[in-house]
């Protein structure tokens, strides 16, 4: 019986795969794979709370899937912005985020689209996250006027809907989550803002700052610290009188999250988001991870530390094979349905760089336009007294 | 506390507390600047609910100058916030507000303190809906006092105007008088944009004749548009802020000498009404600028090099000048402070000068 279904959905899945249609085949049937599973999940540390989140995770069969093709899309979405940069179509900065797909992907899976989120520069992951498509994102970053900032971000000021981007300032965005945040609370509609920084950000004044205000007036906004163990190439042993980055917010209750893992950093966001819905305030939560690349693309990212070290997280680490290899040894899906999640991955991938290397770049008319929202059209002074050029909202 | 004189028909006067004078017919009143920034916001605070005011001491303090007074008794903790002294945070604070759909009025105890947090005005707030290609607009207001105060000496008499107004993405404006303040703040509240409101302290307390026009609710004057204070004939005076009670005043005596000036209130600093001044030197044939900020890379110097570039250059009989503060950090001493700002006479010298009389 197993052989004939097997037979019979290798036929189906063949023909699905040949009209080139994007069809989800689940062809063998849901009695064969396991629709969910538990699995043991690290401890977290706290920092004055009572509990951290439950030391099992529940993963059904969709969340396993999906979870892994946008971890997969981050992944290979990153390593071609790598190949087109090194062919200098991507130029300026280029931080990319393959290593920490996890903590994306699990801050998502643990709030709403309806929520808010703001990061710094390591942004692409997210952008996509939040609602922003693959050809749009590799468009701003080779500078065209496909791009989801039709040309005029680039890679570290790239917005979508209650997705603030994307700030090149080290820590700037921290107080603007909290205004965020504010705003959530304000306007009384349940919604949170999550708030990313970095392990260098970390030691940013502002940031306290916003601790003291946002614990103050008790905003709705999860602190979250992508700890990748480097501020550009400065260890975090270096950088900072205390690492326990999950503590700093003092009297802000914390904890430390094992960021490789995506279930792990889902369900301490679905702590951290119960904690602020229920307006006892902020919370903040370090997620350690690891970047495979160097802080951006013109650093090697090997004079700081060895490669033998990033080759250890990578094999011992990744988050996309623990992902797979959980969902794997438990039937939740087969090697052939995961290989085909690659494949459609790899071709959408390859499909947007198509698309942002041939769009034409943004026309010399869009110039001057965005300086003002909602202002009549105005003339904008050019590089002489007798350029004068045309600005639109 | 507030008060304003009342004239009547019979030509008595009076002084009532401001918010209850009721006169019979012509509703001219005095408003002191501060109460024109007052009542403007009062205003803007019941139209508009997502409008709000953070700063430090402006709730439960009623403003550290007394700008904000009885605002927080009216709506509270929500709308009116007293902040930490953490300009950075704070004022990042609002500009996050301002991108998920607020508008917030993100007031500085001085544009000194702003210096702390002027990494959010420019990089998060200016540039943002640029950068964005019009995807996120950042409707908000920073406004406190600017410049030269009384005794306060270096660290806390400096000017902005020039500093914000180098930069695009923003709006600066920079009021006068009380008619000013009220029409500009309610144009910069209702904006989307973010804009700079420069006040001045040691303007605050001056009482301006306001009419009944000035006074409706919906009265706002356009940013971007310089008014003329006076008409005048023999040379154009351009400046913004307390300079222009200056050269009002240096146009009254040179009046007398049968010296006509026209002086310009510039109202905005960015974007620059070059028009206004431009039309003005066309009849002039003269132009002094006139601001209390050092010279180097000025308002002035801005202005002039505008008019070297535009059409009123081949309309000028002489090099424009400008009259600006002493290129050095403010001293406390008071004959030292005065001589570091322009004083009338440094105005009437400068224009006999230009005129060559």
């Amino acid at each position: 019986m197993r052989k004939m279904l097997t037979i019979i959905s290798n036929v189906l899945r063949g023909s699905a795969s040949r009209n080139g249609a994007r069809v989800v085949v689940s062809a063998r049937t849901y009695a064969d794979f396991t629709p969910q599973a538990s699995f043991d999940i690290k401890k977290c540390d706290v920092h004055k709370l009572e509990e951290g989140p439950p030391l099992q995770a529940v993963l059904t069969r969709e969340e396993g899937l999906q979870y892994y093709r946008t971890m997969q899309t981050i992944r290979r979405m990153e390593l071609k912005a790598d190949q087109l940069y090194k062919q200098k179509i991507i130029r300026g900065f280029c931080h990319l985020y393959d290593g920490q797909e996890a903590c994306a992907v699990g801050i998502e899976a643990g709030i709403n689209l309806s929520d808010h989120l703001i990061t710094a520069y390591r942004a692409h992951g997210y952008t996509l996250t939040r609602g922003g498509t693959v050809r749009e994102i590799m468009a701003e970053l080779t500078g065209r006027r496909g791009g989801i900032a039709k040309g005029k971000g680039g890679s570290m000021h790239m917005y979508t809907k209650h997705f603030y981007g994307g700030n090149g300032i080290v820590g700037a965005q921290v107080p603007l989550g909290a205004g965020v945040a504010l705003a959530c609370k304000y306007l009384g509609k349940n919604e949170l803002c999550v708030c990313l920084y970095g392990d260098g950000a970390a030691n940013q004044g502002q940031i306290f700052e916003t601790y003291n205000m946002a614990s103050l007036w008790k905003l709705p906004c999860i602190f979250i610290c992508e700890n990748n163990k480097y501020g550009m190439g400065t260890s975090v042993e270096r950088a900072a009188a205390s690492t326990d980055y999950y503590k700093r917010g003092d009297f802000i209750p914390g904890l430390r999250v094992d960021g490789m893992d995506v279930l792990c950093v889902r369900e301490a966001t679905k702590l951290a988001a119960e904690h602020c819905r229920s307006g006892k305030g902020p919370i903040l939560m370090e997620l350690q991870t690891y970047r495979y690349h160097g802080h951006s693309m013109s650093d090697p990212g090997i004079s700081y530390r060895t490669r033998d070290e990033i080759q250890e997280v990578r094999s011992k680490s990744d988050p996309i094979s623990m992902l797979k290899d959980r969902m794997l040894s438990n039937n939740m899906a087969s090697v052939e349905e995961l290989k085909e999640i690659d494949v459609e991955v790899r071709k959408e991938i390859e499909d947007a760089a198509q698309f942002a290397t041939t769009d034409p770049e943004p026309p010399l008319d869009d110039l001057c336009n965005h300086i003002f929202y909602n202002d009549p059209p105005m003339e904008v002074r050019g590089t002489n007294p007798w350029t004068k050029l045309k600005s639109i909202s | 506390m507030a008060s304003l004189r009342c004239f009547l028909r019979s030509g008595k006067v009076f002084v009532v507390p401001c918010d209850i004078c009721i006169i019979n017919s012509i509703l001219l009143l005095q408003v002191t600047v501060r109460d024109a920034l007052n009542q403007a916001m009062d205003e803007e605070l019941e139209r508009d609910e997502r409008v709000f005011l953070l700063g430090e001491e402006v709730a439960q303090y009623d403003g550290a100058y007394k700008v904000s007074r009885g605002l927080w008794k009216k709506y509270g903790d929500k709308r009116i916030i007293d902040t930490p002294i953490t300009e950075m945070g704070f004022a990042g604070i609002a500009v996050g507000a301002a991108m998920a759909g607020l508008r917030p009025i993100c007031e500085f105890m001085t544009f000194n303190f702003s210096m702390q947090a002027i990494d959010q005005v420019i990089n998060s707030a200016a540039k943002t809906y640029y950068m964005s290609a019009g995807l996120q607009s950042v409707p908000i207001v920073f406004r406190g006092p600017n410049g030269a105060s009384a005794g306060v000496a270096a660290q806390h008499s400096q000017c902005f105007a020039a500093w914000y107004g180098h930069c695009p993405g923003l709006k600066v404006v920079s009021p006068w008088s009380a008619e000013d303040a009220r029409g500009l703040l309610k144009s910069a509240i209702r904006d989307d944009n973010p804009v700079v409101f420069l006040e001045n302290e040691l303007m605050y307390g001056v009482p301006f004749e306001m009419s009944e026009e000035v006074q409706s609710k919906d009265f706002l004057i356009p940013i971007g548009k310089a008014k003329i204070e006076r008409q005048g004939t023999h040379i154009t005076l351009v400046s913004h802020s307390r300079m222009v009670s200056l050269c009002l005043d240096a146009a009254a005596v040179l009046a007398k000498e049968g010296i006509e000036c026209e002086v310009i209130n510039m109202r905005t600093i960015r974007p620059l009404d070059a028009e206004a001044i431009e039309t003005s030197i066309m009849k002039t044939n003269h132009l002094v600028t006139v601001e209390g900020g050092w010279p180097q890379f000025g308002i002035g110097a801005e202005i002039l090099a505008r008019i070297m570039e535009g059409p009123a250059f081949n309309y000028l009989d002489s090099p424009a000048v400008r009259v600006t503060g002493v290129d050095i950090p403010m001293p406390y001493a008071k004959i030292l402070e005065d001589n570091s700002v322009p004083q009338i006479k440094d105005i009437i010298f400068s224009i006999k000068k230009t005129l060559n009389v």
